[in-house]
């Protein structure tokens, strides 16, 4: 069986993002990029299929620039057989990442697709929904544990009310979430081997995949400061406060 | 038990900034067949250097002739230099800019984006370089000598207990290691310690640097300009000063170098940079603007005096771990760079550190120190003594007959009541951030809270005990990241150690009065991650 998992690069967790100055973006340049973290739980989950038996073969695919292979290189690292990567400067929306990614599942034939449930950038929680839409296949999306037996996938959701158990026929996309499990550490001599493993890569062009990026961004800005607090001395002045405020 | 992992490599350099960078550079450029690994702890090559930094540009232009073609993304020349008294919180007065700090020809950079920017060049050569590995400990042969480094764990917990993800660290091996750690690096103090290799040369000594890169309002910076400052918010017995560079894109590096050597055990060296901000000239320039990184790192301040031998079997000190900075020109980085080129060629031509010491005094690299090795201490005495013992050795190029003596900065502390605080006229302060832990944040220091504490107290009965009548705590000043607190509770008085906070400066390791605190690295990848720095 082969997994394929949905590997995005994004601005690190640990930067504080900054919106430029004249409000055309959040600044990037000299900024730490890393994998989203919903897709190494993703990529983790793929292995441990992997080793359990389950799976053969594991693709890590990302859709990004020219640089992105470092970071596919990462991927490998971390322990998938190979990697694709579609070449594109462009930033992408979630439904031309998921016509994207429909194109690789054609080439490609996984049994599974694994995605984080939403990149840390856009915070989107589109893509692994409108893949499924699009590949007219089962999903199951906020993955907490993930069971495969025989030709089915049993996952248990994360969602509002609690936990939720669904039952789906494979070939089926599975949107991870946080709990799922913990991300291995990349070992040094595996980012050796990682080295030398196969990474295709494929002009977006070349895909002809029709442009679903229909949002335009007019503006970015900071949340608002909030002003100044003012410090009370005793419970009376606090209710004076209130009151001139009209809050009492 | 199974056998650890290793990796054999003919050179292993500790430490990706910039003397490890020009050291593997220069390597892969005389032999290209050499096989270069250079290990970092930051998650990312330049997240944990800090510098100024103006820099001069000459070992850049031998190192990578083409480079100005590709400059790194922050690189501004020097326009003009300013030099000024800061009197009091208000007044100042301009003194002319003394001859090492003038600047013409030089670059203001972000060390850390230029380092960043070094590093795939260095790989484009060759270079195998891991961020986010940490050099724990060396490694050492048989035969006592060193051979290479152990990488530390990964997933070990707060109590030692391994967690599920939990990956023994490998032996990087190679018949040279080379410590370019930078400023007080952890192994390189081992390593000191354990060959003696500061037998024959004074204490090494450091001062703390503290850094903010500012946005500002559009139009209110001058790319280009150099603006440093002596006097307030320190008194005359503390050795320290400013620096103000005006970046490219309305952006401002302003930081504050105080000496380790001072002696108040209150003083606080992170309250005396907001204090300096908020002084009457500078708080215009800032007010209004946002603070887009920060962070705190020691600097070596030495130089000739203090210099360690710089070799021992298998293993050399290169940069900063050494402790090359000239200190009156506020530069080490072409110190650094230059370093590391020439250790290159030493080990490319003898493939053994032998030698290395001797031809590192023989170079240009020390002849700088040398001319320049009174100045700071001069200013043991006070600053009008040290300012007019500066004039004398730079006039006469450093050609006194004597050196002046360093003095460990663990020493250099008076205890409480013994002595009259100055008063330094501080004032309240408006500008961002608040207060330590506000500056943290711009660290955007990372530390995963379960893992063993990387700051060393092995004896805490110092810390509730004598350290409190004798200094009042000075870990919980001198710290510019508030890792360390006196937390009262019912068990009494005890020492807690925010170690996540850390921002890997080195200073608790240097200034404790009892020598009671050990830096050692975290798990690999942990720290600040500086933004441009």
């Amino acid at each position: 069986m082969k997994i394929l998992v949905g590997y995005k690069r994004v601005v690190d967790y640990n930067v504080r993002i900054q919106v430029k100055p004249d409000g055309s973006g959040v600044v990037s340049d000299g900024v730490k990029l890393s994998a989203n973290p919903f897709d190494d739980i993703a990529l983790e989950e793929a292995l441990r299929l992997r080793e359990k038996g389950i799976a053969t073969e594991v693709i890590v695919a990302t859709i990004g620039p020219a640089d992105c292979q470092a970071h596919l290189r990462n991927g490998l690292a971390m322990g998938a057989n190979r990697a694709i990567h579609v070449v594109t400067s462009d930033a992408i929306q979630p439904l031309t990442a998921a016509r994207t990614l429909l194109k690789l599942i054609e080439k490609e034939q996984p049994q599974i697709v694994i995605l984080g449930k939403q990149a840390i950038d856009d915070d989107c929680n589109q893509t692994g929904q409108m893949l499924a839409a699009l590949w007219n296949r089962p999903q199951a999306t906020f993955a907490s544990k993930v069971d495969v037996t025989g030709n089915a996938v049993r996952v248990t959701r994360e969602v509002d009310a609690g936990l939720e158990t669904i039952e789906v026929d494979l070939p089926a996309v599975i949107t991870t979430d946080l709990r799922l499990n913990e991300p291995r550490f990349i070992k040094l001599p595996d980012i050796m081997k990682a080295k030398s493993k196969p990474l295709e890569t494929i002009e977006f062009a070349a895909l002809a995949v029709e442009s679903g990026d229909h949002l335009k961004t007019t503006n970015y800005a900071p949340p608002a400061k909030r002003s100044r607090g003012v410090m009370v001395k005793d419970a009376a002045e606090l209710v004076a406060a209130l009151k001139t405020k009209g809050l009492l | 038990m199974s056998e650890r992992e290793a990796m054999e490599y003919d050179v292993v350099v500790v430490g990706a900034g910039p003397a490890g960078l020009a050291f593997a550079i220069r390597a892969k450029q005389i032999k290209p067949d050499l096989r270069v690994c250079v290990i970092e702890k930051a998650s990312t090559v330049g997240a944990q250097i800090l510098s100024g930094a103006v820099i001069e540009p000459e070992p850049l232009n031998e190192l990578l002739p083409e480079w100005g073609k590709n400059p790194p993304p922050i690189c501004v020349p020097a326009a003009h230099d300013e030099f000024w008294w800061l009197r009091d919180a208000t007044r100042a007065t301009r003194l002319p800019t003394p001859p090492q700090m003038h600047n013409r020809g030089n670059f203001i950079v972000s060390l850390g984006a230029l380092c960043a920017w070094l590093a795939p060049q260095a790989e484009a050569l060759g270079v195998e370089i891991y961020p986010g590995f940490a050099a724990a400990e060396p490694f050492f042969n048989a035969d006592g000598s060193v051979g290479g480094v152990r990488i530390g764990d990964m997933g070990v917990a707060k109590d030692g207990s391994h967690k599920s993800g939990y990956t023994q660290g490998i032996d990087i091996k190679a018949p040279v290691t080379v410590l370019a750690e930078g400023c007080r690096g952890s192994l390189t103090k081992q390593l000191i310690a354990k060959f003696r290799l500061d037998a024959n040369s004074d204490p090494q000594t450091f001062g703390i640097g503290i850094k903010e890169l500012w946005q500002l309002p559009a139009g209110r910076a001058e790319p280009g300009k150099i603006v440093h400052s002596v006097g307030w918010p320190l008194d005359d017995c503390t050795y320290g000063g400013s620096f103000l560079y005006h970046l490219d894109k309305d952006r401002v590096a302003i930081g504050f170098v105080a000496g380790l050597d001072y002696d108040d055990p209150n003083f606080k060296p992170w309250e005396a940079f907001q204090q300096l901000k908020n002084h009457a000239r500078i708080k215009p320039l800032l007010e209004g603007g946002t603070i887009l990184s920060a962070g705190a790192r020691a600097i070596v301040e030495g130089g000739y005096q203090s210099l360690p031998k710089c070799e021992m079997p298998g293993a050399i000190l290169i940069g900063d771990c050494a402790g090359l900075v000239n200190v009156p020109k506020i530069k080490g980085t072409h110190q650094a760079m230059r370093s590391g080129m020439l250790a290159a060629e030493h080990i490319v031509a003898t493939n053994k550190p032998e030698g290395w010491d001797a031809k590192l005094r023989a170079s240009v690299v020390m002849k700088e120190l040398r001319r320049v090795r009174n100045i700071r201490p001069g200013f043991r005495k006070g600053f009008v003594v040290g300012m007019l013992n500066a004039g004398w050795e730079t006039v006469t190029a450093g050609f006194s007959p004597w050196t002046l003596r360093n003095h460990a900065d663990y020493s250099s502390l008076l205890k409480l009541g013994t002595f009259e605080e100055p008063d330094r006229h501080w004032i309240e302060r408006t500008l961002p951030p608040r207060d330590r832990l506000a500056g943290v944040y711009f660290a955007s220091t990372q530390h995963d809270e379960d893992q063993p504490i990387h700051l060393k107290v092995p004896d805490t009965d110092i810390c509730v005990g004598r350290c409190v009548t004798e200094y009042g705590n000075p870990c919980t000043r001198f710290c510019p990241a508030g890792v360390y607190e006196m937390v009262k509770d019912e068990n009494g008085l005890r020492l807690q150690i925010n170690a996540a906070n850390c921002v890997h400066c080195k200073t608790c390791d240097i200034k404790d009065p009892y020598e009671n605190i050990n830096w050692t690295t975290p798990e690999g990848g942990s720290g600040p991650n500086y933004q441009n720095l």
